[in-house]
């Protein structure tokens, strides 16, 4: 009897604590006070710990957007490193309420993996580096050329089906780490580097001579980076995915980390309601009406986090090109907040 | 008639001083001088341009590349993260915690090395059974007003050795115990330790490590989320003990079968024989043994990496990774081989020590 009592106890603490975890994760966030990101173990630009263990990048300036809309507080982020294989075990399992980690939108992880994918906050694809005393302007011009490529990753696919596309023919020669594509490639045992984009601006710079090599214009595949959180739960898909959207329409607003106590002052409508003072405010998604502002006066719009993590501010110096709001020619287009 | 002794001549001069042990040694004949060349060749092209690299052209201080003019090593990349290598995510204010964590083991390994220092019993105790209770408080505090530095921060050199430490002393016991019941005569007890050992040394650590963090948390209810330190460290001592084991086992079976028997005729019973007269002589057999099984799990903790705990050789990577600091790969790889040479070196030559001073006469030099 004293046993079935124990067992039924134990049962019941189970499916209520379950019960307690299906609420939400906004309100098992508040509760906890704290945010969990997971991130890279070390991608630069995107995720990396700087020399006091302070996290930085423009994933970590996601997770502390979401901090700041959720709990008025950019710091109150807890990073969990995450390796690839674990990324998505993590987030199903509740170790961590958002993975802001260099992830590519497929339709598979979309779709079976129990995931939904809040956004895209960078375009990335996959491109060439060659030498610049190499004299090639375009890809087209790379028939017969030697490949240094990182092994086990999409990049050798997509490589073998562009060049089988455009009927020309390649030599890989494959490398286990990013250092040793880099160390390679300056060695002179390939012509051409080809990476994700992103990365090949952070090869770059590891290159002796980072001025004499260029990246190519052309892009071979689609990667859209985002940040992904567990499917089931519309409400906490809604706040990261806001969080998102209010950065972007941030900076095509004009407001910036510095001048957003000045914005509040603004008679501009669209301003006024991107910083909470009317119009849909923060009740639909469960936050607090300044949730906006917070992101934008505590992280920046989404502008800054591009400039200061991977672009003109950062060392990588990596182009917005397509990264570029629409109005400027580029993808990033958030819906109005109305 | 001459009575006087001659003088004694000198050697001859080829065989004395430099040239002499020039010849001896490196030119005793032809293939010897050219493997003398050969070598010789390139310790001076290779060598030379790694100490000038390593030394002579390097730099040692500074607070960004920028620091890094004369060419050679930037070690700046390294000195100037030391205490991140050192103690991971750690609270700054925190470190003297990690320091007297690791102050108070060495100096009681220290008492335990050194030949004429009292009370080594109750020291031994104290390290197996009180210090882990210390060392637990004031590494993860939460009691005794100490705030809690939870597990995603430790990383560095001393989470490797927090790995190191626990792997190694909780798998001993474990081993012990393991190494008995597989030669024990109890039926259920020896298939059991049987089966353990052969199914934890047929899988690579690689493969515990991730299945306690990769498929562990999928079997268990969502609110249930155990500390990913904690998983890795079951895995790792789970899989030692196997290996603790089979090196103790060998010990205990190069015991001549008359030791037994003595035992038995003393009247002694099983645990009273096992612990005052086989393994005291066993475990003096095994020390090369399990040093080996150390030094190996010593390293092995770097496989942590890829559940993304940071351990000194993860963080630093992640350091190469800071896009401030990108291109210092090789120095930090130099550094991270350093520290695992001189705690693999000072680990085999303890066991060399250890050796020498258990010799009772056993082996047959």
């Amino acid at each position: 009897m004293m046993k079935t009592s124990l067992i039924t106890a134990a049962i019941l603490t189970v499916s209520f604590a379950g019960h307690a975890m299906a609420e939400g994760t906004l309100d098992a966030v508040k509760a906890r006070g704290v945010v969990q990101c997971g991130v890279t173990t070390g991608l630069a630009g995107f995720s990396n710990p700087d020399e006091k263990g302070n996290w930085n990048g423009l994933d970590v300036d996601l997770c502390r957007a979401v901090a700041a809309a959720a709990l008025g507080d950019a710091s109150k982020v807890k990073y969990i490193p995450l390796t690839a294989k674990e990324r998505f075990t993590a987030l199903q399992s509740g170790e961590i309420d958002v993975l802001s980690r260099n992830t590519t939108w497929t339709q598979t992880r979309d779709t079976q993996l129990g995931l939904n994918f809040a956004g895209v906050n960078y375009y990335d694809g996959q491109g060439f580096m060659v030498a610049k005393s190499l004299g090639v302007k375009s890809a087209t011009e790379l028939d017969g050329a030697a490949f240094c490529i990182q092994a086990g990753t999409t990049t050798e696919l997509n490589l073998a089906d562009y060049f089988r596309q455009n009927g020309m023919t390649y030599s890989p020669v494959v490398f286990d780490t990013s250092d040793q594509t880099a160390k390679g490639f300056d060695a002179g045992r390939c012509d051409v580097l080809t990476s994700d984009q992103s990365q090949l601006y952070a090869i770059r710079i590891k290159l002796e001579k980072p001025d004499a090599a260029m990246v190519l214009p052309e892009v071979i595949s689609k990667e859209p980076l985002g940040p992904v959180v567990r499917q089931g739960d519309d409400q906490w898909f809604n706040v990261v995915k806001w969080t998102h959207n209010a950065m972007l329409n941030a900076e095509e607003l004009g407001i910036t980390s510095e001048n957003a106590d000045e914005m509040l002052k603004s008679s501009n409508p669209n301003v006024r309601r991107l910083l909470g003072l009317e119009g849909p405010k923060g009740t639909g998604l469960g936050l607090n009406d300044d949730w906006a502002y917070q992101i934008v006066k505590q992280v920046g719009n989404y502008g800054e986090a591009f400039e200061n993590n991977v672009g003109a501010n950062s060392p990588l110096k990596v182009s917005r090109g397509i990264n570029a709001l629409w109005t400027n020619g580029g993808l990033q287009y958030a819906p109005p907040m109305r | 008639m001459k009575y006087d002794l001659e003088p004694t001549l000198p050697a001859p001069p080829s065989t004395t001083g430099v040239l002499g042990w020039l010849k001896r040694n490196l030119f005793s004949n032809a293939t010897n001088s050219i493997a003398t060349l050969i070598i010789g060749y390139f310790l001076v092209t290779l060598l030379g341009p790694a100490l000038q690299w390593t030394f002579i052209d390097s730099d040692w201080f500074g607070d960004s590349p920028a620091a890094c003019t004369s060419g050679g090593a930037c070690w700046a990349f390294i000195t100037y993260r030391m205490d991140q290598f050192m103690y991971g995510f750690y609270p700054d204010t925190e470190y003297w915690r990690i320091n007297t964590t690791f102050l108070i083991f060495a100096v009681a390994i220290v008492w335990l090395v050194v030949d004429k220092t009292p009370y080594k019993g109750y020291v031994s105790v104290f390290v197996l059974f009180i210090y882990p209770i210390i060392a637990f408080y004031l590494l993860y505090g939460g009691s005794f007003g100490l705030e809690v530095v939870e597990t995603h921060k430790w990383g560095g050199l001393s989470l490797t050795l927090v790995l190191a430490v626990i792997g190694i002393v909780a798998a001993m016991p474990f081993g012990i115990l393991l190494a008995l019941g597989r030669r024990s005569n109890m039926p259920i007890v020896k298939s059991f330790s049987v089966i353990y050992i052969e199914f934890w040394r047929g899988i690579p650590l690689i493969t515990v490590l991730f299945m306690a963090s990769v498929m562990l948390p999928l079997f268990v209810p969502e609110e249930i989320t155990f500390d990913k330190l904690l998983r890795a460290l079951i895995g790792i001592i789970l899989f030692q003990s196997a290996y603790m084991a089979e090196v103790i086992r060998g010990g205990l079976q190069a015991i001549p079968k008359g030791q037994y028997e003595a035992a038995d005729a003393l009247g002694l019973g099983y645990w009273k024989s096992m612990s005052l007269i086989i393994l005291p002589q066993a475990l003096k057999l095994m020390i090369p043994g399990i040093v080996n099984t150390f030094i190996a799990l010593f390293k092995d903790t770097s496989l942590v990496l890829i559940i993304g705990l940071f351990d000194i050789l993860a963080i630093v990577q992640a350091a190469n990774s800071d896009s401030a600091w990108l291109g210092f790969s090789t120095e930090g790889y130099i550094f991270v081989a350093f520290v695992f040479w001189v705690f693999c070196f000072g680990m085999s030559r303890y066991s060399q020590n250890l050796e020498k001073r258990l010799q009772t006469g056993h082996n047959t030099r």
